[in-house]
């Protein structure tokens, strides 16, 4: 085979792996927009927050130690003590489950009603809170994640894939981490538990009951209120997910919210109501910018990937706007 | 008793239809205005101009742009920085190509050719609404900021990738470049403030105002009742661009004098003039004011309280300040959904009957 064509194989393979991490984000926006109608622009800098917390628990930092040192003239940052991964994440997600729970008492019981417009101008506003909230608290500069995670190429997936070269000498086998494909099989179990989640227990079927009429689901006993906390908890636990996926790859860091201002456009493509929809939309989104930037690049210059996905939804918009697998978007006046 | 609204007539139409019919209001305007251009130039240091008074007026007319967009017409941009970074990119060609334009030209050209590029992107609005256009409008922001920093025509193909604004003067006046000093700075920006200002006032009260809010009310009940929303829409975004286009030319001409698009106009700037005509008020022209000038000297006040005063470090300031942002958008969401301008039409409502409340 030729080596444009096995290289571009190659793009797309590591497009895919990219496009999980954009589907689990996805999926925590999907998740919250379903219950609760809210498009919840904060859902980045949840997973920014959440990693952030992680890497605190796990090293023992002390939080707004900064801010205790410019107070006090004192000079604390550690505890001096590290927690393992497995003790640390039920204690990140136990935050972020307290934190959805202030997010109701503080934020949305207050915007009930609101058109959905401002519901997400808040969530703007949660956004900007979050993050600065996160680097109070934390500090703002590069952590290194790790829970276990593999790291590096993988060997053998390489080894394996050495023959599709036929000969050629300049090819070593597909190149692709190890960390992505244990993020491949972390969404596609964590998509399976939502699954069984949503179709099969009583939370989960109020939880479809909110997310089809809220008035219904109020007029059979559904507390909303307490939906609302679950929902925001779940989509925290998925914004862990992918703040311990992606915080593993490249660090912790603020880069993180801004990958996350991607899951836009993969909604876009996959529709807003549709989980599913999420992963789809996710893999086509990150192999298109991989193999449009391998195709374009030598015409048009490089770092398409800044702007490729947008524009795919823009053009998706025009043409459906309910995205591949949404319900269709009926307007009565 | 200190604001009346009573015993004031009008013997004309043109009298009863005026921008200010109170006659306090009328005054109030007219003092705020001799002020600004009578005392203020004169006392003004380079300090106050640099840090407060100038940001403070460019960001005016951006908010001015995003407010009709939003406020009147309905539609959510994400996408102002973007928008500015044309509008700054349009001047630094037009000032290059053609040396001998008159730089106030140049800066309402560069209006006029982000009002197109406005209506390029505001296209998507004739299908899509609310937050699908919001990632429409961010398609924007992140494909002509990838523009303006890969491809060289637009910087000259200068090796640092800057653009910087050569010298200009009008009427012998050095208005751009590092020579410019602060009281032409201020000169300019207010007289481009003042214009925009009357411009979006007499837009809004007239018939394409109404149709932008009777869009922006019901968009079907509008269409039934005979409002073309192609145009409606279509207007709002190149009006809105336009105002945009003038700030970020501002902004980059007589402000920075150098910018690099990805540095300058992130999307982080973006958001913040959002913030502007959210805490300010949407659907106001007062609004837009006094969004910039709380957004604007909210960051300086954290600094001087923060770090001047109480000796914080200047990153814990920032985020500090990031934080309080966050917060305050939250709280004026919840509790006055229409900004600071509702605030002061609540004050005016008090002392109208003041000192005798009932």
């Amino acid at each position: 085979m030729s080596e444009t064509v096995l290289f571009a194989f190659e793009a797309a393979l590591n497009g895919l792996t990219v496009g999980i991490m954009y589907s689990l984000v996805a999926l925590g926006f999907v998740l919250i927009f379903k219950a609760s109608g809210i498009f919840n622009f904060a859902q980045g800098v949840m997973a920014l927050f959440a990693a952030l917390t992680l890497v605190g628990f796990m090293t023992g930092q002390v939080p707004f130690s900064h801010l205790i040192n410019a107070a006090l003239g004192t000079n604390i940052h550690h505890f001096g003590f590290t927690l393992p991964a497995l003790l640390a994440i039920p204690m990140t997600v136990a935050v972020m489950v307290g934190m959805a729970w202030l997010i109701e008492r503080l934020v949305l019981k207050h915007l009930v009603n609101q058109e959905p417009i401002i519901l997400f101008m808040a969530t703007i506003g949660l956004a900007y809170f979050l993050e600065g909230l996160g680097d109070i608290m934390w500090g703002a500069e590069v952590k290194p994640l790790d829970v276990g995670l593999p790291q590096g190429g993988n060997i053998w997936f390489e080894e394996n894939t050495q023959w599709l070269g036929f000969g050629n000498e300049n090819f070593w086998g597909f190149y692709i981490d190890t960390l992505n494909l244990y993020a491949l099989v972390i969404a596609a179990v964590l998509v399976t538990f939502l699954v069984i989640f949503s179709q099969y227990t009583k939370q989960g079927r109020a939880l479809r009951a909110v997310a089809d009429d809220h008035q219904a689901a109020l007029s059979v006993g559904i507390s909303l209120r307490f939906i609302w906390v679950l929902t925001w908890s779940i989509a925290g636990i998925v914004a862990l997910v992918a703040g311990i996926m992606w915080g593993s790859k490249s660090g912790v860091q603020f880069s993180l919210s801004l990958i996350a201002l991607k899951a836009l456009p993969v909604l876009i493509l996959g529709g807003f109501t549709s989980i599913p929809g999420a992963i789809i939309g996710g893999l086509m989104i990150g192999v298109g910018e991989k193999l449009f930037d391998f195709f374009m690049q030598p015409i048009i210059g490089g770092a398409t990937e800044n702007w490729f996905a947008y524009m795919l939804a823009l053009v998706f918009l025009l043409v459906r706007p309910q995205g591949l697998f949404g319900e269709k978007i009926i307007e009565r006046v | 008793m200190l604001y009346r609204e009573a015993g004031d007539f009008k013997s004309t139409y043109s009298s009863d239809n005026q921008t200010f019919p109170i006659r306090g209001d009328r005054y109030a305007y007219w003092v705020a205005l001799g002020f600004a251009f009578l005392v203020v130039p004169f006392f003004l240091g380079d300090y106050w101009a640099n840090s407060i008074v100038i940001p403070f007026l460019i960001y005016v007319i951006a908010a001015l742009g995003l407010n009709l967009l939003i406020g009147y017409c309905g539609q959510l941009s994400l996408g102002t920085a973007a928008f500015m970074a044309v509008g700054a990119y349009a001047t630094f060609k037009l000032t290059t190509s053609f040396p001998g334009l008159n730089i106030y030209i140049v800066f309402l050209l560069s209006g006029l050719v982000t009002a197109g590029v406005g209506v390029l992107f505001g296209l998507p609005s004739l299908k899509i609404k609310g937050f699908y256009l919001a990632v429409a409008t961010l398609a924007a922001q992140f494909f002509l900021i990838w523009l303006f920093t890969r491809q060289g025509w637009f910087f000259n193909y200068s090796s640092t990738g800057m653009i910087g604004m050569p010298e200009r003067s009008m009427f012998g006046i050095i208005i751009t470049g590092a020579a410019a000093s602060s009281t032409a700075v201020y000169m300019t920006c207010l007289i481009f403030v003042v214009g925009m200002a009357w411009l979006a006032r007499n837009l809004t009260r007239g018939t394409l105002g109404r149709t932008w809010m009777a869009t922006r009310d019901m968009d079907i009940a509008a269409e039934i009742i005979g409002v073309n929303p192609m145009i409606s829409k279509l207007s709002a975004f190149a009006v809105s661009s336009f105002f945009v286009g003038v700030s970020g030319a501002l902004m980059f001409g007589v402000y920075l004098g150098a910018a690099e698009a990805g540095e300058a106009f992130s999307i982080n700037k973006s958001f913040l003039v959002l913030f502007m005509v959210i805490i300010g008020g949407l659907g106001s022209i007062l609004g837009s004011f006094l969004g910039a000038a709380f957004l604007v000297g909210l960051p300086v006040l954290l600094k001087l309280l923060l770090v001047d005063l109480m000796g914080w470090p200047a990153d814990l300031a920032r985020h500090f300040e990031v934080m309080v942002i966050g917060a305050l958008i939250v709280i004026v969401l919840i509790l006055e959904p229409h900004g600071i301008a509702a605030l002061w039409r609540t004050i005016k409502d008090k002392l109208r009957l003041w000192p005798f409340p009932h």
